[in-house]
């Protein structure tokens, strides 16, 4: 078996890299067994000395989170006054700052729910900590509006509740729609994961040593024993989470462009933005889990898991998604001048030449130009470079974002009423805090739960799949299930 | 079980998911009905050789889904024209359109929710203890063995003659499962 598994890597070594077929590259490494699957995701978990990098990393992002910490008691002694926000950019770093998040969490929805329902089988070795991710994403996003409150104390207020005030939320206001449709995409996104995680989560109970991990494992996991019966109610329950939860992420994100398009604001009303919204979430969202699975298999050896076929399929989904959005500046910028409306056409130019160029010429440059290296096949195999693509995606994204909520908001139909806004020193430490949040949250969930679906990437294993001649008698009529 | 009050039932081996559906549909035969089997990931076709393959999760999660969905827009249009009517330039109050996207939203979500418990309750979970646990080699049952069990409360359950059949089966190892 050894023997076999070095003499095929090596000739994958040896033949050119650019004659491969893209199809034909594995989703699993060679040699693998379902007892090696286990043994080898688990003792990530369990057994294997935790990486001197992991407590680095540890101290650096909780560094961070104290920052955020700190900044967000500012903020609660002394109010939004601390941030730049003011009249007539009222939507500063915290809604830049939300979109941007809310857009990356959706990456792990589109791979764990989307590409299960398209039967695409690479997904399985990424789609576990694709969901953390998004889990973690949504936190770091649902901060933002609620510090943004003025009163964030008050945040229940948006929910419908009978209460003394007798005052009730307006159902007219896409902002309102916002607090369902994300609070709903964390619920939703929170089953998803932690349904994929109970099988898991058994597999830790059986095979921890010490008494903690067995007692937390064991009862996380709800006397999860496999039975055949529980397989079958389990497999259906978790189709229909991921059919669910495909509608749903395209609705959270075209209700977060409703709250600029039912604005009357030029640069912001207009009919392209929900699908041009969904399609740059997800060019960004995939940007982040590149960014997160390139050091994962790097630092534990996972190459045999996420291979380099999961790091092509990914590049060519960014590629797709950012020609999309490509479409989308283009189109802006089409219907700014063929509407003839002058206010349109002053924002559009006031974006190119306006004070705020850079931000735009930046834009062009992180989502549009480069990313175009993607259809070369070397740079879509080679991790360097990917890593470098989706951190400037990622930062040309942010960067969108900021375009879209700051250049329209500071210069409207009144020059009068025009002003320039710039972030302060506690936006920023606000936003980094964040992102320190996000880094500690992905590093426990790596050290403590399975990162990688461990009963899912048995059932990639040939001997898996059961022979067809044994599925005949008892429920089986013909070849099918027989519904009696 | 008041029969053979000793043991819960006799627990097959297997080291492959093939073997264990062919084990399966023999015992399934063999007239036994009481059975369970136990595998590492879902294995195709088993749930039907031990002749199950109905569910009502589906009903659960569409019920689920119903109630969201009603519940959703009666919370809005309760709110908007009942409760607290407010005229929002001059737009009707039971203005239906914007009330479809959070009636979207609570659809999802309550079927969501229902797709998650009610799975969990109609597989009996949590349920921190099982017998089959009491099988010191069952903890591989999440790695790489599949396992075939016969309770004792079946019918056609004999400790000899059920042992004799698994053993026939070509099986790893029999061992019984106790209370």
């Amino acid at each position: 078996m050894l023997e076999e598994r070095e003499r095929t890597m090596a000739e994958e070594t040896r033949s050119d890299v650019s004659s491969i077929d893209t199809t034909k590259l594995p989703v699993i490494g060679p040699g693998h067994t379902f007892a090696s699957i286990t043994d080898k995701i688990s003792s990530i978990v369990l057994t294997q000395k935790t990486p001197k990098g992991w407590f680095l990393g540890l101290a650096f992002s909780f560094f961070l989170v104290m920052v955020l910490s700190g900044a967000v008691a500012l903020l609660l002694v002394m109010g939004v006054g601390i941030w730049g926000v003011n009249i007539p950019v009222g939507w500063g770093f915290a809604i830049v700052n939300f979109v941007w998040w809310i857009g990356i969490g959706h990456a792990g929805t589109l791979i764990s729910a989307i590409l299960l329902l398209l039967n695409q089988r690479w997904r399985t070795s990424i789609n576990r900590f694709a969901e953390a991710m998004t889990i973690f994403a949504v936190m770091c996003a649902g901060m933002f509006p609620l510090l943004h409150l003025g009163r964030p104390w008050m945040f229940y207020w948006l929910f419908p509740y009978p209460n003394t005030m007798n005052v009730q939320p307006q159902f007219r206001s896409p902002l309102v729609w916002d607090v369902f449709a994300v609070s709903t995409y964390f619920t939703v996104s929170l089953l998803f994961w932690f349904v994929g995680l109970i099988p898991d989560l058994a597999t830790l109970r059986d095979r921890a040593r010490n008494l903690w991990g067995r007692v937390i494992y064991g009862m996380l996991a709800m006397g999860w024993r496999g039975s055949a019966r529980h397989w079958h109610r389990y497999e259906i329950a978790y189709l229909l989470l991921a059919g669910l939860a495909t509608p749903l992420v395209v609705s959270v994100h075209t209700v977060v462009s409703f709250d600029f398009t039912i604005a009357i604001l030029p640069g912001w009303r207009s009919t392209i933005f929900p699908p041009y919204f969904v399609a740059g979430a997800i060019f960004s969202g995939f940007a982040m889990v590149l960014t997160l699975a390139i050091p994962l298999r790097r630092f534990y050896g996972l190459e045999d898991f996420i291979t380099t076929r999961h790091l092509d399929n990914m590049a060519k989904v960014m590629l797709a998604t950012g020609l999309i959005v490509a479409y989308g500046y283009l189109m802006e910028f089409f219907m700014a001048w063929r509407s003839g409306n002058k206010f349109e056409w002053y924002m559009t130019m006031n974006r190119l030449r306006g004070p705020y160029w850079p931000v735009y010429w930046s834009v062009m440059l992180c989502n549009v130009l480069l990313p175009q290296l993607l259809w070369s096949r070397r740079v879509r195999r080679s991790t360097l470079a990917l890593f470098l693509l989706a951190l400037v995606i990622n930062t040309g994204m942010w960067l969108e974002r900021y375009l879209i909520v700051v250049v329209s908001l500071s210069r409207d139909f009144m020059p009068s009423a025009w002003g320039m806004y710039r972030g302060t020193v506690w936006d920023y430490a606000t936003f980094i805090g964040t992102l320190g949040f996000f880094v500690f949250m992905m590093l426990l969930f790596i050290r403590f739960l399975p990162a990688i679906s461990i009963f899912e990437m048995r059932t990639l294993l040939p001997e898996a799949g059961v022979k067809e001649a044994t599925k005949e008698g008892a429920g089986w009529k013909d070849g099918h299930p027989s519904t009696a | 079980m008041e029969r053979w009050p000793s043991i819960n039932g006799l627990m097959a081996e297997f080291d492959n998911p093939t073997s264990l559906v062919e084990a399966t549909n023999r015992a399934f035969r063999e007239g036994y009905r009481r059975m369970d089997a136990y595998t590492p990931f879902p294995v195709d076709g088993l749930a039907e050789a031990l002749g199950f393959n109905r569910t009502r999760v589906p009903l659960i999660v569409l019920l689920g889904g119903l109630v969201g969905c009603f519940g959703g827009f009666f919370l809005q249009y309760y709110i908007s024209v009942i409760y607290w009517p407010i005229n929002v330039g001059g737009r009707p109050f039971n203005s239906w359109p914007a009330f479809i996207p959070v009636t979207f939203e609570l659809t999802v979500l309550c079927a969501a929710l229902a797709a998650f418990f009610g799975m969990l309750a109609l597989n009996g979970l949590p349920k921190p203890h099982h017998p089959v646990f009491n099988v010191p080699r069952f903890e591989l049952a999440s790695r790489d063995r599949f396992f075939l069990c016969i309770e004792a409360a079946d019918p056609k359950f004999n400790p000899v003659e059920t042992r004799r059949f698994l053993e026939s089966l070509e099986a790893r190892e029999v061992s019984d499962v106790e209370d």
